[in-house]
């Protein structure tokens, strides 16, 4: 489980991206440290930046992207400062690894499935021939595929869905990453699929002692398998704590409101709350906090001045003036205290 | 794969015979006068007329000439040539001008395949870069631009500049082939070009990329390990298709250079109602063209491991 070592910090990220000569900010200050060893749930709607945050700690943004300011320190060096290919791939691979969304169109087709995970181990360790292949093998073993030696001279069309992620997935940890980011990896997948999937990856992530971050959509994932949770909105990191801490006690009106969306806290017969609005443009300057004009309970300052962040417990914090001693005291939705209860009688 | 291939075959051989009977089928619905020579029309009597005809056996009725036809086809008589090489075989005044044309053709081929794929292969590294605009430029100019026009700008720069013969001459036959080659390659090079790097473009923005980029590879093992036989697979099927038309030659660079080839022969053949050419060369271009797509697709089969056509096993 986890400890506390940092394993990896970003600091203050800014992510901006030059469209059709406009600036785009996807990713506004954003600050997180990672634990060695733990895993933590990155959530947060379409468009918050989950994806584009982690990306950038591979070097995987897209050509028209760029990290303006901040740092994200990672084994002593702060590889937000990396441009060239050539250094970031001393970390893609061989430190961190990611799982992309989609295992139908993730692999090459017209390459065998073996030559792929070994591909990977070749360029990475500098292993090469019979030797890597064995390696290839035990990879393919060790993410559950049976058969390893047929397994590894096919090709993926011959593969279903749930298989091709187990070798997309072998593909990333092929060289024991210390990191490892799912970005979504069950999201394509087929429900019973879904927690094969993840058991998987907490087997992997227990034997390799990685570090895993899932960028996820679905609150059920998050419960079952993250010791942290992350919630992201417009860019920033808006709140973040302990699992339980997130789901039972959360204090950002925006977590509040994911939270209330959830069908399992839907009454029979009313339709499930939504969050009203839409996220801000991510073109303009934001003036305050980004939620403000998205929550009917917002206060005065929430439109002018954005919201520094309050300790809840050491290991929770949230960025909303709610918290502010000053603030007038605002208690949490019913819903959210439900939740609570819940808990408790389920414990 | 082996029943696919034979099934294809044979497939292919039935719209050949299909072909070949329409084509007779129209042939004989011409006047038989075309059967004389100017000179025999003028001196020969009606009954003279009658009875050479009736030897030939054109006044049979047609089933039983069709039938007759197609013993000949089987026995590989096409019959004799009456007007373009007054009685000579078919296949010899075809041959002949075969070898020429598929010389050119063949050379000019390997050329543009050649230089396209490079061309195509160097747009795609420069993508949206001064290389890849004049790459587009090239390709868009010998699109747009008439053929003729592109040729005769080769004609003149090669023979004022160059000093290369104008003009296709037997006796040299290898500096008077340079310019019919290059005119032959300057709409092939930017074809190859424009698929390559459109094939390459398409699989550089697929997920996969992503993944080998995520895994560690550098951007050349990318290119060399992935893209680039990735993106020659679709480019496969059409090889051996564009091989065999150029057996056909090609009509407007054979005459604007006057190379004694095959691509003038159909046109002079229908202008002067040599009706055993025309049905043999309707025949041999039907044949190349099925041969193509064939040949085409079992090359496809051969790199793609998707492709599987037995049928049951099937892919998913």
């Amino acid at each position: 489980m986890a400890n506390n070592e940092v394993i990896l910090s970003a600091r203050d990220v800014e992510i901006q991206f030059s469209l059709r000569g406009r600036k785009l900010t996807a990713i506004r200050k954003c600050s997180l440290d990672l634990h060695k060893g733990e895993t933590l749930a990155i959530v947060g709607e379409s468009g918050s930046g989950k994806s584009v945050f982690t990306k950038s700690f591979l070097g995987m943004l897209d050509a028209n992207g760029k990290i303006i300011g901040g740092s994200i320190m990672y084994d002593g060096v702060d590889i937000s400062q990396y441009t060239t290919e050539k250094e970031w791939m001393t970390i893609r691979g061989k430190k961190i690894a990611m799982v992309m969304q989609d295992p139908m169109t993730s692999l090459n087709p017209l390459k065998k499935i073996g030559k792929q995970i070994q591909e990977s181990i070749e360029i990475n360790q500098g292993i090469k021939g019979p030797e890597a292949k064995k390696l290839a093998l035990e990879m393919i073993a060790k993410v559950g595929i049976p058969d390893p030696e047929k397994r590894y001279n096919q090709y993926p069309h011959e593969f279903s869905g749930g298989m091709r992620q187990r070798v997309v997935i072998a593909i990333a940890v092929a060289c024991h990453p210390d990191i490892l980011i799912c970005d979504e990896p069950t999201t394509a997948l087929d429900v019973t699929i879904q927690a094969q999937i993840l058991n998987l990856i907490r087997e992997l992530q227990e034997e390799l002692k990685m570090t895993v971050v899932y960028i996820t959509h679905d609150l059920g994932v998050v419960a079952n398998v993250a010791d942290r949770v992350a919630v992201m909105y417009a860019g920033q990191i808006v709140e973040c704590g302990l699992v339980d801490e997130i789901f039972y006690d959360a204090w950002h009106p925006y977590t509040w409101a994911l939270l209330s969306s959830l069908p399992q806290l839907g009454v029979k017969g009313e339709p499930l709350p939504t969050i009203e609005g839409t996220p801000p443009n991510l073109f303009n300057t934001i003036k305050g906090d980004a939620f403000a004009p998205r929550n009917k309970q917002a206060l005065a300052i929430d439109f002018e001045e954005e919201p520094p962040f309050f300790n809840v417990t050491e290991t929770h914090i949230a960025k909303t003036w709610y918290l502010d001693p000053r603030a007038p005291k605002i208690e949490q939705p019913k819903s959210i205290r439900m939740l609570r209860e819940k808990m408790r009688e389920r414990r | 794969m082996f029943k696919y291939t034979i099934k294809r075959l044979l497939q292919s051989l039935v719209t050949v015979l299909i072909v070949g009977t329409i084509v007779f089928l129209l042939m004989r619905m011409l006047p038989t006068d075309y059967f004389f020579t100017e000179d025999q029309l003028m001196k020969l009597t009606e009954e003279q007329k009658n009875e050479q005809l009736l030897a030939a056996g054109l006044l049979d009725p047609i089933p039983e000439q069709l039938l007759h036809f197609y013993g000949q086809i089987v026995r590989f008589d096409f019959g004799k040539s009456r007007r373009i090489q007054s009685g000579v075989d078919v296949i010899k005044v075809i041959g002949s001008k075969f070898t020429v044309s598929m010389r050119l053709g063949v050379i000019s081929l390997v050329i543009s395949l050649i230089t396209g794929v490079i061309l195509g292969i160097i747009q795609t590294l420069n993508k949206d870069r001064l290389l890849d605009h004049v790459g587009t430029a090239y390709t868009i100019f010998v699109n747009a631009v008439p053929s003729l026009v592109s040729y005769s700008l080769v004609l003149v720069f090669g023979s004022r500049v160059l000093g290369l013969p104008s003009m296709y001459s037997t006796r040299n036959p290898s500096q008077s082939s340079i310019l019919p080659i290059v005119c032959l390659a300057l709409a092939s090079i930017a074809s190859y070009a424009l698929w390559t790097r459109r094939y390459m473009v398409d699989e550089l923005n697929k997920d996969y990329i992503r993944l080998a980029r995520v895994k560690g590879l550098s951007s050349r093992e990318i290119m060399t390990r992935h893209v680039f036989k990735n993106a020659f697979v679709p480019l496969v099927q059409y090889i051996p298709a564009s091989f065999l038309y150029t057996i056909g030659g090609s009509l407007l660079v054979e005459r604007f250079f006057s190379v004694p080839g095959m691509g003038p022969l159909l046109t002079d053949s229908i202008q002067r109602y040599d009706t055993n050419v025309v049905q043999t060369l309707t025949i041999i271009y039907a044949a190349l063209g099925i041969l193509g797509v064939f040949l085409g697709d079992v090359l496809m089969m051969i790199v793609d491991p998707r492709i599987k056509l037995t049928g049951k096993e099937g892919t998913r």
